[in-house]
């Protein structure tokens, strides 16, 4: 073959991406930025050790039990190891370890009201439109961008306009629908400022691939940012460092500043 | 007949005199086949080829969903994925989920259970042959336009659990969602027609002396499973209606604006849709008890366990259906809960996994073909179960929730606990379908090209979620690194197409090439093996059973049986007959004469399907032309349930007489009204849920104030009440008196009662509110429409009752219609007393 198809162009590269970025990407719930986001991608990771570990149990037990020859023991010595022990002794031990602890993790998550910042998501087809506190207190709106204190606790007010959608930060935490009719309570808090990507979770019609925005969390000790849309031409501007300042996170993949916004 | 893995001693014992096998087998296909050509196409009832046509005509849908499966990966290979516009693409993912769930996964296991269960409990036919081939014909109708809209370009686009407001007129203008709405509520009357017949046939239509507590375990799971489709199936029709008189009269039941609220749909959608997984497992996990104990040469371990396993998951599936719904914003208390129940329900599946391997372990597995596809199973719904619990974790499934996670972990539990068994089903059956052996090599080349290809698609799948990709998007330009991830899977999805293809081309070869079976190949002891191969028309010249110390109950009974030696052999009244026992110990009561060929079925479901496809093109107007076509069809099945005249007990064996389903009251036609009427009284559940979670939990409440509280609407409730309790009385009356002349009088009177409490609804239904101005005057209409509808049930049921009485069609021991008549007469009643009680408490309060 002289040329090669197209495709084959973009799989070598989209490999070798794959490869290099492991669990990380803007939008990975593995690459946490916030505590809420943090607990569960430890959660996570112990359910995965703890799943592999019981799919290997079984897959080994069936392995065994394929090639052991025909065993004599009676009915009822039987039953009370496989159904007693390995059914509702084994099952019930795992299950309740893990329900408590997704109990507390979950419980640590809620919102709760003790006057935390709170900001304004107003989800519609398709975009975002988000109101926080400005410089002089009163709210100010922007498209497409939430900006946050960074390192503190922020609620927001999720509401939509026409369709169901749901808003989500992976790296920040969980994500909340916004349906007609109700404001949802979601808490959430960026450790370092920076810019994370968010999208909508709940498929709402056409716009839904495109429906995204970013979340900016500044330093609340420095000078507020101006709070400008994503469609704004300074935004450009805005995506510079200054006066966000990013300051690197150890503990996690921080994203890129991201050179364009939300589309 | 029990589950025993081993066959027992040969059986010497005999019920009737033995008589030449080939003679009885032409007297009982005379009686039992299709008819030649087209006309028996159009009009057989019988569950073999009912059955047959199910599980096929669920394939082709399952390749044309498998398709569009391949255009979504296609479509998501790369990052831009300018395969497909947004717009085609919402319909294709759409009619994916769709297709796969109600016109396969559903279908497949009616299909399975009609074919199935007549030959493994020991009998002839399922308890309504008549209703098997209805529910074949609104299936394979109401699939097609479903399939054929997509052709059209306006197929349903909203996802295929159809939230709203995406899905209200507003939001999706277009016939799409119609198409959705009617097409799978007209689909869904072929599983509520299943439902009460596979329950009635498990209950009623066994060998004689099989006990419930020792059938077959798959009887067990099927049981589940047609209940679990009783109460699981009515809160999505209320809830498919509901929307469908939203999107085409504008009555606000889930517009927030105007007293309703999105969230109701959710939680009647999740309602059916959680029960729905548990509907697809249990058939599937009862092929697995069925096939591994006769693979393993050792009975099931834990017949018990299993059978309390199955019950705990048919009460457990209805409590979780919240858990696909954390993220709406509940109260934290109900998080706690439903992730608890979400949690629990892995415990009876883990009771029923490990009784599955402590079988094996106790016996010598041999590993043939069906064991191969166990193995699929095994190995891919153990991790679909474990990402399953995970997701019940409340804080996990904040992140995961809606992401290709779910889609990956669904996929385990379908393809793992509904495919993989079926294929093991369906080759163990095989021979007894075709009568011929596989073609070697074939299925194992399919199983790993399946095996490799699912995993190689959906196990990296989980990363993607986890890197946050969400489900349903059509491009993800922005984010390169998803890319390696979606292309892996898309090229194995290939595989794995490849894989169902040469799957399908193996069961064909089978079917048509392959050498002839021997009996019982695989040497199981369930009755389905004590037939002839492949399976004829009547199933069995004589049926097995045991009765007073003698017993033909075993596959190894199969030559005495088909000489004649067990119950009620051939068919020498020129009628089609099974045996009718109790529910519980399975003793022979009577005899049921089943119908023979009839093109009823076929244009009752036309009537049905006439009346969809006028709703679907808003020729509203002409609906009761349709309603007047199905209420003739419906009068016409009647016809031939009653009889002027007394008929004789006949000879079930040599000194067993019983008595034809002629002199009874409980017949399995009364049995199936009064299950009817279970599904019934959970819509009517779901409805009243509806208006008691509107009130409380919708934000436009209360209602502006009504004006129903005047006399004159007080008059009308009073007159329809008294009209609904006068026929009930009548009713009652009729049956007291039914050898005496009388009956008619009191039967006309019933009759005319039912007329006036008819026109007493009617005068309310002038009286109501406008019902596009707030969902409580809509939910009034939808109380005052059920109770019409119940209303002309009951009286045609009337009618039918006068005619009965007029024509001599009562008797000392006949009963006509009208043990039915007062049962629809009583939930009538009923249903429609809580309505006016609910109306003035809403009034007052
Ligand atoms: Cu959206």
């Amino acid at each position: 073959m002289l040329s090669r198809p197209r495709h084959l162009n973009r799989l070598v590269p989209a490999l070798a991406i794959g490869v290099l970025t492991g669990c990380g990407g803007p939008l990975s719930t593995l690459a946490p930025a916030g505590p809420a986001a943090r607990e569960i991608a430890f959660l996570w990771y112990v359910m995965l050790l703890g799943g592999t570990a019981i799919t290997v149990l079984v897959m080994g037990l069936i392995a065994m039990a394929l090639r052991r020859r025909p065993a004599d023991d009676s009915d009822a010595r039987a039953e009370r190891v496989w159904i007693h022990g390995w059914g509702l002794g084994f099952s019930a031990v795992v299950l309740t370890a893990l329900l408590a602890t997704g109990i507390v993790i979950g419980e640590r998550m809620l919102a709760r009201d003790d006057g935390a910042p709170r900001v304004q998501a107003i989800a519609m087809q398709w975009g975002w439109q988000f109101a926080q506190p400005g410089p002089d207190g009163n709210p100010v709106t922007t498209d497409g961008i939430l900006y946050v204190p960074a390192g503190q606790d922020f609620e927001i007010a999720i509401e939509a306009r026409d369709v169901i959608h749901s808003f989500w930060v992976p790296q920040l935490g969980g994500k909340m629908d916004a349906i007609p009719g109700r404001v949802n309570l979601h808490r959430l808090r960026a450790d370092a400022p920076g810019r994370y990507e968010g999208l909508c979770a709940e498929f709402c019609g056409i716009g839904h691939s495109d429906m995204r925005f970013e979340v900016v969390a500044y330093d609340p000790a420095a000078p507020l940012p101006p709070f400008l849309s994503a469609d704004d031409p300074q935004d450009a501007a805005a995506a510079q460092p200054d006066p966000v300042q990013p300051q690197p996170d150890p503990a996690s993949s921080q994203p890129d500043p991201a050179p364009e916004t939300t589309r | 007949m029990t589950d025993a893995a081993q066959p027992s001693a040969p059986v010497t014992v005999r019920f009737n005199t033995p008589r030449r096998a080939l003679s009885l087998h032409r007297e009982m296909a005379q009686v039992w086949d299709d008819e030649p050509g087209l006309r028996g196409i159009l009009s057989s009832v019988n569950h073999g080829t009912i059955g047959r046509r199910f599980m096929i005509t669920a394939f082709v849908f399952f390749a044309i969903g498998g398709v569009l499966s391949m255009l979504i990966r296609a479509q998501l290979a790369t990052r831009d994925g300018a395969f497909l516009d947004t717009a085609l693409y919402n319909q294709v993912f759409t009619m994916h989920g769709s297709i796969m769930m109600f016109l396969f996964a559903i279908p497949m296991l009616e299909g399975l259970a009609l074919w199935l269960l007549p030959k493994i409990l020991g009998a002839r036919d399922m308890a309504f042959p008549r209703l098997s081939a209805f529910g074949y014909w609104c299936y394979l109708i109401g699939g097609t336009v479903i399939v054929l809209s997509l052709v059209a370009g306006v197929a349903p686009d909203g996802g295929w659990f159809m939230y709203v407001p995406l899905a209200d007129a507003t939001h999706t203008p277009g016939i799409n969602a119609d198409v959705w709405l009617l097409g799978v509520t007209f689909v869904e009357i072929s599983a509520m027609a299943a439902a009460v017949e596979i329950t009635v046939t498990i209950l009623r239509v066994r060998a004689p002396g099989m006990p419930l507590s020792r059938m077959p375990l798959i009887g067990w799971y099927l049981l589940g499973t047609s209940v679990m489709m009783l109460v699981g199936f009515p809160p999505l029709i209320l809830g498919s209606i509901l929307l469908e008189v939203e999107r085409a009269f504008d009555l606000p039941f889930f517009d927030v604006a105007r007293g309703g609220d999105p969230l109701l749909w959710q939680h009647l959608f999740w309602l059916f849709g959680h029960p729905e997984v548990y509907i697809i497992f249990l058939p599937a996990a009862g092929a697995l008890s069925t096939i591994i104990p006769v693979l393993s040469g050792r009975p099931i371990l834990g017949y018990g366990a299993i059978v309390a396993a199955i019950i705990g998951l048919v009460f457990l599936s209805f409590g979780l259906w919240v858990h696909h719904m954390f993220t709406v914003g509940i109260p934290h208390m109900a998080l706690a809960f439903f992730s608890a129940a979400s949690v629990l329900v892995a415990v009876p599946t883990a009771v029923q996994i490990f009784a599955w391997i402590g079988t094996m372990w106790r016996g010598q597995v041999q590993f043939r073909l069906p064991m191969l596809y166990i193995m699929g199973f095994f190995s891919t719904f153990v991790m679909g179960g474990l990402t399953g619990v995970m997701l019940a974790i409340v804080p996990f499934n904040w992140q995961a929730h809606d992401t290709a996670f779910v889609t990956a972990h669904l996929h385990y539990v379908l393809i793992g606990g509904f495919v993989f068994p079926m294929m093991a089903a369906v080759t163990w059956w095989m021979p007894l379908l075709s009568g011929r052996w596989r073609v070697r090599g074939l299925g194992e080349a399919a199983f790993w090209l399946i095996f490799i290809g699912f995993h190689g698609t959906f196990f990296l799948m989980h990363l993607t979620g986890l890197l946050g990709m969400p489900r349903r998007i059509a491009v993800y330009p922005d984010n390169p690194e998803w890319e390696w991830l979606n292309l892996t899977s898309s090229i194995f999805g290939m595989v794995m197409s490849a894989g169902f293809a040469l799957y399908a081309f193996d069961i064909v070869m089978q079917a048509l090439f392959g050498r002839r079976s021997w009996r019982n190949p695989w040497k199981a002891a369930t009755l389905d093996w004590a037939l002839p191969l492949p399976a004829p028309s009547y199933n069995i010249a004589s049926l097995p059973g045991s009765m007073g110390g003698r017993a033909l109950d075993t596959a190894d009974a199969i030559l005495p049986l088909a000489r004649g030696e067990g119950f009620l052999p051939g068919a020498p009244r020129g009628q089609r007959e099974t045996l009718v026992v109790t529910a519980g110990s399975g003793t022979p009561v009577h005899v049921a004469v089943l119908p023979g060929n009839t093109t009823l079925p076929l244009v009752t479901s036309l009537a049905v399907g006439s009346f969809f496809a006028m709703m679907l093109s808003g020729l509203y107007l002409l609906t009761p032309i349709a309603i007047a076509a199905i209420l003739w069809a419906g009068w016409r099945w009647g016809d031939i349930m009653g009889r002027a005249d007394d008929s004789d007990p006949v000879a079930v064996t040599d000194d067993l007489m019983l008595p034809q389903h002629f002199m009874q009251r409980e017949t399995l036609s009364l049995t199936g009204v009064r299950l009817l009427l279970v599904a019934g009284a959970t819509l009517f559940a779901s409805l009243l849920f509806g208006v008691g979670f509107l009130t409380v939990v919708a934000p436009g409440w209360p209602a502006p104030p009504g004006s129903l509280s005047g006399t004159p609407v007080m008059i009308a409730m009073a007159v329809a009440l008294t009209g609904m309790v006068v026929a009930l009385l009548a009713a009652h009356r009729v049956e007291t008196v039914r050898v005496h002349a009388a009956a008619r009088s009191w039967a006309l009177l019933g009759l005319a009662a039912n007329l006036m409490a008819l026109i007493a609804l009617a005068g309310l239904a002038a009286c109501l509110d406008d019902p596009t101005a707030h969902a409580r005057d809509a939910l009034r209409v939808v109380m005052l429409g059920h109770a019409a509808v119940y209303g002309v049930t009951a009286t045609v049921l009337a009618a039918r009752s006068w005619r009965d009485a007029a024509t001599g069609r009562l008797g000392a021991l006949r009963f006509g219609a009208v043990p039915a008549w007062r049962l629809f007469q009583g939930f009538w009643l009923v249903t429609a007393g809580l309505s006016v009680v609910l109306v003035v408490a809403q009034e007052v309060l």
